[in-house]
């Protein structure tokens, strides 16, 4: 516990972020380190470099994605506060939480999670997923799974049919309201949440 | 020989009587327990039949008969004394006979109970047979004044047990079942271990304080063993109840996994227990509580990689069945239930090895087998799971009806349901509570009420208490008794209640729903990001072991199991593929909905409603190239219920739907099922359907018609936008209105019509008009469809109306839906080359009508005038001319009044409108108003510019 104490002391302005993000002392700690580590130059924040030397990052099909995801914005820099904010999105919901109105969404509310996976998608940020950005995703997950014997004409109506089914303004592209209606059905906070350690 | 072929015969009713002979085990038959009738028969004399009308009787007389039902020998030296033209031969076919009429009264109740809607739902199947059982054995018992019949434990747990265990671990859905895993196997262990053991402890401290009477002869280690059979929540009573009380996923599979999964801990705490009752409770030493543990790792992990090496054994074996594609389905009944014999020939747990086996097979084997096998896989699991479970039931009913068995002590009964209730309840509530600090998803209140409800004691329980050696556990017959109860009231009482608290507490419900193409890709995705966040946050998760799992999987697995052929096949794909049919079949369902309901609304009209788009022949071209050209809109509006039916009515269309032309080549090998004539056939009826609409292109003046409907069945805005840029016109809701009455059978029709090559093949032929007019036209009426595929601007014109009409057709038409990539290769080609040979052929005619204009609703006004407005078609083709009597029935009512003094002035500039009709709103490559002779403007279309170059087009991105 002490050391737990030590090293929250270290982190600045731990309180807020904490409160901020919902995550435990000692998440924070172990985020905090894991901050550390991937840090190698000591040089208090992230490169995207550092995040290259994840070994399984690299194999991950939309790896780059979200490292592209965690430096928004064109910052070259990622301080922990930011990485924590993150990684917050991922974070369980909590059910027991009082639905307080006054109260802004938290960063792990269902459409926060979602904000998160559209942006990834939506490269360039146009609030739309386009159909050639959908041909992308879908080529980079499928080249994940190994399926090399799919042709880019399979792959285009996949791609064509996804657009279709959620695409309601007929506009060609998946705006982030469709996106959330087509996913209306799916428990996103199971989906789309990892279990920190405690 | 002659033996062997009854067996056969017999066998293909029922699997049971086949492992009883294939696997030649020397069991007696096992249905009858061998006892002494008090009606003393001599074996082999003759019976009426009339003795034999209730297979109960039937039954019970015979059961004194020598069991040697391949002793011909015997039977025909009964009968000497001459030749006899009929013979009684009972002895020879009792065994097989018995259990045929078993299954057949099992199956027949099944029926039965199903009849009335509303009680099934209220009662479920499993109680409903056990008071079947109930009355059956009630009847015997009367008959014999003895009970004849039990849950013979040999035939359960070597064949009636596998069969649902096999079915179960098969069809497990394997993500959901890993997802869950760690709370599955908490529940089966500790909470198994929990229950035994406090059970146990406080039947003996209960016994100790007087509740139990003194005749119950027992000390710890019988309660011990009394309450580790009790304790154990069994499979096929969870399978039954819970199947019909549709909680989600996810409790159900945390339930039915620990039912499944404590076989393991039942079987060690079982045996354990008996082995020391046999030795005596003083003699237990210490070493032999570490056996015990020591073989419960052994029982459990040896039958899970018995369970796993006969997985690779199967999936490794499929791999090489293409040529012999017919005896595939037996390979996964024959390794799948190797792996539960196995298992039991080392007494590791069978049901985990089963179950193992069925989850680590199910991938491969699916990929590796055919379509057919599949089907068959699947529905021959079910049909025998089905039977297994009707029988196991009605035996538990009958087994109740047993007065030697019976020594009742209130005490020990209550206290036993009260125990196992209260340590179920605190069990689970304390489990979940450790587990939900572990878990993402915490198991809240309601579930956990659910689990402690749902904890239901099964035929497994019985089964093992009937195998106690009665001279080593005095108790048993108190124990039998008690047993019955428990099973009968969590069974029946929990069973019936368990629906309306579910209902109560508004657990949430599994929703059949399939999931949508974008479900399936996010989802991927989704696996992704987490497994990306967790290397990210360098935690070392679940994503994090799933996905190393999934490359290992990838890269050495898949390779070493699948096919080539299909080792590269995309998932994604296949899903996409699916759900494509899942729609098509949807559409034809709604369509033979619609059509028997006399409410005339196309399928192609639904998916017009909710779609009001546009493609163009390109994309149908791309569209087919990729493998399925279906209607690909209806999701929206068809619900996916029904699919058994579906697929049902699917398989029958398919396989009824130009058949005719192949039909007397029938093909007499065992061994070989012939495939590949399709695709001839295909591109040939693709041809002649092709002709046949261009030939009746012509008569595109009734195009008005679909589009009037499309146009009015757009929704909101685009409905409006439309409207502004048109004239003023009604809506003709006339398909809510008249009842229309179609003479199209699907089946029927279509092989009738696709028989003598007529020109007016197109598919479905369908008249709209009113039913006692002129049904002769029937033949040359228009098809409604044909309206739309004669829109270039709206539909990608299709090889055949009836493709509209009944989008799966296009599957049999063109492509089969389901076909593989092999297949997909050769028909575009043929397509585009008979598309150009059609188009150009068209040209030559003379210039048809033109697309009229699309937004005039009097059609069906117009017709009813008898000036129907003749195509100015003068070509050779003779276009469908009899539009007089054609009726729309939607301009009659109030609409006909106004329609006339308007229409005469609509008549000519439909006439020579030569515009193709507007486009829909959301298209802007063709705006409305742009001038074409269709022909042309096809033709540009099949030419036009490769999908992806012209961005803003509609078309290419369009299927």
């Amino acid at each position: 516990m002490g050391s737990t104490a030590s090293t929250l002391s270290k982190i600045p302005d731990v309180e807020t972020l904490m409160q901020e993000t919902g995550f435990t002392p000692a998440h924070m700690v172990r985020l905090y380190d894991r901050f550390k580590a991937l840090d190698k130059e000591r040089k208090g924040h992230l490169c995207p470099q550092d995040f290259g030397a994840i070994k399984e990052l690299a194999e991950n099909p939309i790896g780059d994605r979200i490292v592209g995801a965690f430096f928004s914005q064109g910052q070259e820099t990622l301080d922990f506060h930011s990485f924590v904010r993150i990684l917050a999105h991922f974070r369980p919901v909590d059910k027991d939480r009082p639905r307080d109105p006054n109260v802004p969404e938290p960063i792990n509310s269902r459409s926060n999670k979602l904000k998160f996976a559209f942006q990834l998608y939506d490269q360039d940020k146009d609030g739309k997923i386009s159909r050639a950005e959908l041909l992308q995703i879908i080529w980079q997950v499928l080249r994940a799974m190994l399926e090399m014997q799919v042709t880019e004409e399979q792959l285009e109506s996949i791609a064509d049919r996804t657009i279709q089914e959620a695409d309601l303004d007929r506009d060609e592209a998946i705006s982030f309201d469709e996106f959330r209606k087509s996913l209306e059905k799916v428990n996103i906070d199971h989906k789309m949440s990892i279990r920190f350690l405690r | 020989m002659l033996s062997l072929t009854l067996v056969l015969l017999v066998s293909a009713a029922c699997e049971a009587s086949t492992d009883l002979y294939v696997s030649e085990t020397p069991l007696p038959p096992e249905l009858v327990r061998s006892a002494v009738s008090p009606v003393p028969t001599p074996a082999g004399s003759p019976y009426t039949a009339e003795e034999y009308g209730h297979p109960g009787i039937a039954l019970a007389r015979s059961a004194d008969e020598p069991a040697s039902a391949t002793d011909s020998g015997e039977s025909s030296h009964h009968h000497g004394g001459g030749y006899k033209i009929v013979q009684w031969e009972w002895s020879y076919v009792q065994t097989p006979y018995i259990i045929a009429i078993w299954l057949l009264v099992a199956s027949v109740a099944k029926i039965l109970f199903h009849f009335s809607q509303r009680f099934t739902t209220v009662v479920p199947e499993s109680c409903m047979l056990i008071l079947l059982g109930l009355v059956l054995g009630g009847i015997v018992l009367m008959a014999n004044k003895k009970q004849l019949y039990q849950l013979d434990p040999g035939l359960f747990f070597l064949f009636l047990l596998p069969t649902i265990v096999g079915d179960a671990g098969y069809f497990m859905p394997a993500r959901l079942f890993f997802d869950n895993l760690g709370a599955i196997l908490m529940y089966a262990v500790v909470g198994t271990l929990w229950n035994a053991f406090c059970t146990g402890f406080c039947l003996y401290g209960v016994k100790l304080a007087g509740v139990i009477d003194d005749k119950v002869e027992a000390g710890l280690m019988e309660f011990l063993l009394f309450g580790a059979l009790i304790s154990a929540v069994d499979p096929v009573a969870v399978l039954a109840v819970f199947e019909e009380v549709h909680v989600n996923e996810m409790l159900f599979i945390i339930v039915f996994g620990e039912s499944l999964l404590n076989d393991a801990v039942t079987v060690v705490l079982y045996k354990v227990y008996i082995s020391f009752v046999e030795v005596g409770p003083g003699n237990v030493q210490t070493a032999d509580y570490f056996k015990g543990v020591a073989s419960f790792l052994i029982v459990s992990i040896g039958g899970t990689l018995v369970g796993l090496i006969f997985a690779v054994i199967l999936a490794f074996v499929t791999r090489f069945t293409k040529k012999v594609r017919i005896i595939e389905p037996l390979f996964v009944f024959l390794l799948v239930y190797l792996a539960y014999l196995t298992a039991e020939l080392f007494s590791l747990s069978a049901i985990l090895s089963m179950t193992f086996c069925g989850i680590g097979c199910n991938k491969y084997v699916e990929a590796n087998i055919s379509q057919k096998s599949r089907t068959t896989v699947k529905y021959t699991m079910k049909t025998l799971a089905s039977i297994a479970e009707t029988i196991i039931f009605i035996f538990l009913g009958i087994s109740a009806v047993d007065k030697s068995k019976w020594a009742w002590d209130t005490g020990l009964i209550s206290c036993t349901l009260i125990f196992i209730f209260v340590f179920r309840a605190i069990g689970v509530v304390g489990q979940t509570w450790v587990l939900n600090w572990f878990r993402l998803v915490p198991l809240d209140k309601i579930d956990q009420v659910v689990m402690s409800y749902g904890g239901l004691r099964g035929a497994v329980a019985f089964a093992l208490v009937v195998l106690l050696d009665g001279e080593q556990v005095k108790a048993k017959d108190y124990f039998v008794a008690t047993t019955i109860v428990v099973v009968f009231f969590t069974v029946m009482f929990q069973g019936l209640t368990i629906k309306p608290l579910v209902k109560w507490l508004k657990v949430p419900r599994s929703t059949n729903r399939k999931p949508t193409i974008n479900e399936e890709i996010h989802e991927r995705a989704f696996d992704h990001i987490l497994t990306a966040v967790e290397d990210i946050a360098g935690l070392n998760g679940y994503h994090h072991w799933r996905d190393k799992w999934e490359q290992f999987d990838k890269n050495y697995l898949s390779k070493l199991l699948m096919r080539k052929s299909v080792y590269r096949k995309s998932e994604l794909w296949e899903a996409y593929q699916k759900i494509n049919i899942r729609d098509a079949i949807s559409v034809i369902d709604q369509g033979g909905n619609v059509l028997t309901s006399a409410r005339l609304s196309l399928p192609s009209m639904a998916s017009r409603t909710s779609f009001p788009e546009v493609t163009n022949v390109t994309n149908y071209l791309r569209e087919n190239g990729s493998g399925v050209c279906l209607d690909l809109q209806v999701i929206d509006t068809v619900p996916g219920a029904k699919m058994e039916e579906e697929t049902e009515m699917h398989r029958a269309l398919a396989g009824n739907l130009y058949k005719p032309r192949k039909r007397y080549q029938s093909h007499y090998s065992r061994h070989f099922m012939t495939v590949g004539e399709k695709e001839k056939q295909d591109r040939e009826i693709f041809q002649r359907n092709m002709r046949t609409r261009l030939e009746n292109f012509k008569s595109t003046r009734y195009k008005r018609h679909k589009k009037d409907r499309s146009q009015k069945k757009r929704k909101g805005s685009d409905a409006k936008e439309q409207e502004s840029s048109d004239k003023p016109r009604r809506n003709v809701s006339w398909q809510d209105k008249d009842p229309v009455v179609v003479p199209v059978e699907f089946e029927n029709e279509k092989n009738e019509q696709s028989e003598p090559e007529k020109d007016e093949d197109v598919g479905i032929t369908f008249v709209a008009r009113k039913a006692p007019e002129t049904p002769k036209e029937r033949p040359k009426s228009v098809p409604a469809a044909l309206d739309v595929c004669q829109s270039p601007a709206i539909v990608p014109p299709s090889p055949t109306c009836g493709e509209k009409n009944l989008p799966w057709k296009s599957g049999v038409g063109t492509l089969p839906p389901c076909v593989s990539v092999e297949a997909t290769k050769i028909i575009p080609i043929d397509l585009q080359q008979a598309w150009n040979q059609s188009i150009s052929s068209l040209e030559s005619l003379a210039s048809p009508p033109v697309p009229l204009e699309p937004q005039h609703p009097r059609v069906s006004a117009l017709s009813r005038l008898g000036g129907p407005p003749r195509p100015l078609s003068t070509g050779s083709v003779p276009a469908p001319p009899v539009t007089g009597q054609f009726q729309f029935p939607g301009g009659k009512d109030e609409e006909e009044e106004s329609a006339l003094s308007q229409q005469q002035q609509e008549i000519q500039p439909l006439m020579s409108s030569t515009r193709p009709p507007p486009p829909p709103p959301p298209l802007p490559a063709q705006p409305a108003g742009k001038r074409r002779n269709p022909c042309v403007y096809l033709r540009s279309l099949v030419t036009a510019s490769p999908p992806g170059s012209e961005p803003h087009s509609r078309g290419p991105t369009q299927l």
